[in-house]
C-alpha cells in the first residue's frame, strides 16, 4: 500500500479526516523551508505538500506568487526540492509528501528522469496545476512506472461528464478546488461545499481534499468533514511572510508558523 | 520531443500545411492546451463555440460586414517605389495594416471574437496587452457593442506606451497594471488568466496572439489569415504572380500568421518572420524565443520559450513592447522545425533606424513592432534581383511609439 493510501486509511479508522499544510520550496531560503518541513509532522500535518517555485505560477494568487519569487530568489530549483524531501525522508518514513508545481521546469528536467529521482527522493504524489487530463500522456508513463500518484484537480464547474474523464488514471486522492478562482482569494461556503462533494463521491471511492481559500482552524474542520482533507496553503504563507525580515527568515519564522499549524491540526482533530 | 512525432507525421500526412492543428490542438508537438481543470471547461466551451461559428454563414456574414464597414478592409497593398529605389534590389510592396481603425492588424482579430463572445452570452471581456495596440482595439469594440472591458498591461509598458493607455481610458476601458516579474506582456497575460478563472461565468479573455491554449492559436490565425488572403489577390493583380518572399515581425506572431498561412502551400514563397534581437542575439537581452529559446510550456501551449537551464521563464527584452515576450505561437515553432519558414532576428538599433527610413521614404510611421520586419528588408532586398517581389507586412503605425523614439534620438518632447 502506498504511503497516501496507508495515511488516508489509518485515518478513516480514527474517524477524522486530514490536515495537509503547504510550504513553497526555499521560502524564504532551504534551511528554513527544511526546518518548517521537519517540524510539520510533529505540529499536526498528516500529509504534506511542496511547492516547486515557478516563474509564472498562474494558477496562484499574490502570496503563493510572492512565495515562488522569495524560494526562486534563494536559488531554488527542482534539484534542491528533491534534495529537501530525501533529507525529510531520512527521519520520516510515513508522512506522505505531495509536490505541487507546473509543468515546464518538470519539461526541462526531464519528466522521466523527474519522477524517477522524485521516487527515490521519497516524493509520494504529484499535482501539476497546468497538465489536465487531456495532457496527461507526457507524465503517466512516468508516475506509473515510478509508483507516484497523479492527483487530479477538479473544481466547480467541472461537470459530471467531464469528471470521468478527470477521474480516469487519477490516484491517491482528488484534491476539490473548491472556488472558482487563483489561490488564497475566496472560500467556498459549507453548503457549497455539501452540495458539492456527493456529486465527486457518486462516481468514485478516491478520498477527496479540499482545497483554495481555506484559512481558519474552523473552515479546515469543516472541509475535513465534509471531504477527507483540508489543505491550508495561501494562510501558512501569509503567517510566515509577516515574520520576515527585509526578505529574510528571523528565529520567529518556523516557530510562529508551527503554531498555527497546531492550531488547525487541533480544530481538525477536535472531537 | 520523440513521443509526440505521430502527431507531427499525421499533420503532414494531409498533403497540406494549412490544414493543422489536429484534434488536440497540436501543430507536430507544439500547442495543445496545458491549462488548470478550474479553465478547462472554459477551453472546451470556447472550442465547441468557434467550431459552431466557423459553420454559420451567418457568423461569416456579420464579421464580413463588420471588417468592411467597422475596420476599413481590405487594407491596400503599397508598392513603395522610393524604398525600392534606396535599397536598389527586390520590388518592395507594403501590406497596409496600420490603415485598418485603431492603427493595426489587432483589431481583425479583436471583431472576430467579440462578435463570438457576444453569441456566448459573454458581458464582460479581459484581455493582455503589451504595445497596448490590442487592448485599444479590445477596448474599441468593446465600445462599440457596449461591453465591459478590462485590459492588463504590466506597470512598465504603461509607463511606455502612454498614448495608448489614455486612448483605452477614453474608450471606457479600465486598465489594470501588472507589477508582477518585469512588468510586460507575459506578466499581463498571467493575469488575464487569473482574471477569467475567477470570473468564469460572464466573462470573455481575449487572447491577442496566436498563443494560449487550444483553440486560440487557430482560431487568432484563422481571424487574421484575411490579411494574407487579401495579399495573395492583390499581388495576383499587381504583378501577375506570387511573391519571392514575405516578411513580417513577430512578437507572439499574429500578424505574421496572419500573412503567412495562406501562402503556406505555395513552397516558392519564402516566409520570413523577424525576431526583436533586443541588444543582439547574443546579448541576453533580447525577445528572439525561436532563435535563442528552446521547447517548453507556458500560457496553455508547449512553443519555443526563452527559458533558464532550471525551466524558469526568463524577461525579454525589445524596444518594442509588442514584441517584448519570451513566447511564440505554437504554429510558428512548428513552421520553424519543419523548415518552411525562417526566423531572423534584427535589433533595436536596427528596428530604430528602420523606422526613421519609412517615414522619409514613404511617408508612413511604422509601429515599433514592423520596423524590425524592415530592418530584416533592408538586408536582403539588395541582395535580390530587381525583378523579385518582397511584402512587408506593415502591422501597426508609429504614432503610439514616437515617444520612445524621440527618447532614443535624444529628443526632448
Amino acid at each position: 500500500m502506498s504511503r497516501i493510501a496507508a495515511r488516508f486509511a489509518a485515518l478513516k479508522s480514527q474517524g477524522r479526516g486530514a490536515l495537509i499544510p503547504y510550504l513553497e520550496a526555499c521560502d524564504p531560503d532551504y534551511d528554513t523551508s527544511l526546518a518548517l518541513l521537519r517540524a510539520m509532522p510533529e505540529a499536526g500535518a498528516d500529509l504534506i505538500e511542496i511547492g516547486m517555485p515557478f516563474s509564472d505560477p498562474s494558477a496562484d494568487g499574490p502570496t503563493i506568487q510572492a512565495a515562488a519569487l522569495r524560494g526562486l530568489k534563494a536559488g531554488a530549483t527542482l534539484g534542491h526540492v528533491l534534495k529537501m524531501v530525501a533529507t525529510f525522508r531520512e527521519t520520516d518514513h510515513d508522512t506522505p509528501i505531495i509536490l505541487m508545481g507546473y509543468l515546464n521546469p518538470i519539461d526541462s528536467y526531464g519528466p522521466e528522469r523527474f519522477c524517477r529521482d522524485a521516487a527515490k527522493a521519497g516524493v509520494d504524489g504529484l499535482i501539476i496545476v497546468d497538465v489536465p487530463p487531456e495532457e496527461a500522456d507526457l507524465l503517466a508513463p512516468h508516475t506509473t512506472a515510478n509508483g507516484l500518484d497523479i492527483i487530479r484537480l477538479i473544481a466547480p464547474n467541472t461537470t459530471e461528464e467531464r469528471l470521468r474523464t478527470v477521474l480516469t488514471g487519477a490516484s491517491g486522492f482528488l484534491y476539490y478546488v473548491s472556488i472558482t478562482g487563483i489561490t488564497g482569494t475566496t472560500s467556498a461556503t459549507e453548503a457549497q461545499l455539501n452540495a458539492a462533494l456527493p456529486k465527486i463521491r457518486a462516481q468514485t471511492d478516491l478520498p477527496v481534499a479540499i482545497g483554495f481559500g481555506i484559512t481558519t482552524p474552523e473552515q479546515a474542520r469543516t472541509a475535513s468533514r465534509i471531504g477527507n482533507a483540508a489543505v491550508v496553503a495561501s494562510a501558512l504563507i501569509k503567517t510566515l511572510a509577516t515574520t520576515l525580515e527585509n526578505g529574510r527568515a528571523t528565529e520567529r519564522t518556523v516557530p510562529t508558523v508551527v503554531d498555527e499549524i497546531r492550531a488547525l491540526a487541533a480544530a481538525v482533530r477536535a472531537t | 520531443m520523440n513521443e509526440t512525432s505521430p502527431n507531427l507525421s499525421s499533420t503532414l500526412r494531409s498533403n497540406s500545411l494549412r490544414s493543422g492543428p489536429d484534434d488536440r490542438g497540436r501543430f507536430g508537438p507544439f500547442g495543445g492546451r496545458f491549462v488548470a481543470e478550474t479553465l478547462m471547461p472554459l477551453v472546451l466551451d470556447l472550442e465547441a463555440a468557434y467550431a459552431r461559428a466557423k459553420e454559420d454563414p451567418g457568423f461569416r456574414t456579420d464579421l464580413d460586414f463588420h471588417l468592411t464597414h467597422y475596420v476599413g478592409r481590405p487594407s491596400p497593398l503599397w508598392f513603395a517605389r522610393r524604398l525600392t529605389e534606396h535599397l536598389g534590389g527586390a520590388r518592395i510592396y507594403l501590406k497596409r495594416e496600420e490603415l485598418n481603425h485603431t492603427g493595426s492588424h489587432k483589431l481583425n482579430n479583436v471583431m472576430g471574437q467579440i462578435l463570438l463572445a457576444r453569441r456566448m452570452g459573454k458581458t464582460r471581456i479581459v484581455a493582455e496587452t503589451g504595445a497596448g495596440q490590442h487592448g485599444v482595439a479590445t477596448a474599441t469594440v468593446c465600445a462599440l457593442f457596449g461591453l465591459k472591458c478590462v485590459i492588463y498591461m504590466g506597470a512598465t509598458d504603461v509607463e511606455r506606451q502612454k498614448p495608448n493607455v489614455f486612448r483605452m481610458h477614453l474608450l471606457g476601458a479600465e486598465v489594470k497594471p501588472v507589477t508582477a516579474g518585469a512588468g510586460t506582456l507575459k506578466d499581463a497575460m498571467n493575469e488575464a488568466m487569473r482574471d477569467w478563472v475567477a470570473n468564469v461565468h460572464d466573462t470573455y479573455f481575449l487572447v491577442g496572439t496566436v498563443a494560449g491554449p487550444h483553440p486560440y492559436p487557430e482560431m487568432v490565425r484563422d481571424f487574421q489569415s484575411i490579411i494574407g488572403t487579401e495579399t495573395k489577390e492583390q499581388i495576383l493583380q499587381a504583378e501577375g504572380r506570387l511573391p519571392d518572399a514575405i516578411v513580417a515581425a513577430i512578437g507572439g506572431g499574429s500578424n505574421a500568421m496572419g500573412i503567412f498561412h495562406p501562402f503556406l502551400d505555395d513552397p516558392d514563397v519564402a516566409l520570413i518572420g523577424v525576431e526583436a534581437a533586443g541588444h543582439g542575439l547574443d546579448s541576453g537581452k533580447t525577445a528572439a524565443s525561436i532563435s535563442r529559446g528552446r521547447s517548453g510550456v507556458l500560457h496553455g501551449n508547449r512553443t519555443y520559450l526563452l527559458q533558464d537551464a532550471n525551466g524558469q521563464i526568463d524577461e525579454a527584452h525589445s524596444i518594442s513592447a509588442g514584441l517584448d515576450y519570451p513566447g511564440i505561437g505554437p504554429e510558428h515553432s512548428w513552421l520553424h522545425e519543419i523548415g518552411r519558414a525562417q526566423y531572423v532576428g534584427v535589433t533595436d538599433n536596427e528596428a530604430l533606424d528602420a523606422f526613421t527610413l519609412l517615414t522619409r521614404l514613404e511617408g508612413i510611421i511604422p509601429a515599433l513592432e514592423c520596423a524590425h520586419g524592415l530592418g530584416h528588408v533592408m538586408k536582403i532586398a539588395p541582395t535580390m534581383r530587381p525583378d523579385q517581389i518582397i511584402v512587408l507586412n506593415v502591422s501597426g503605425r508609429g504614432d503610439k511609439d514616437v515617444n520612445t523614439v524621440a527618447k532614443h534620438l535624444g529628443v526632448e518632447l
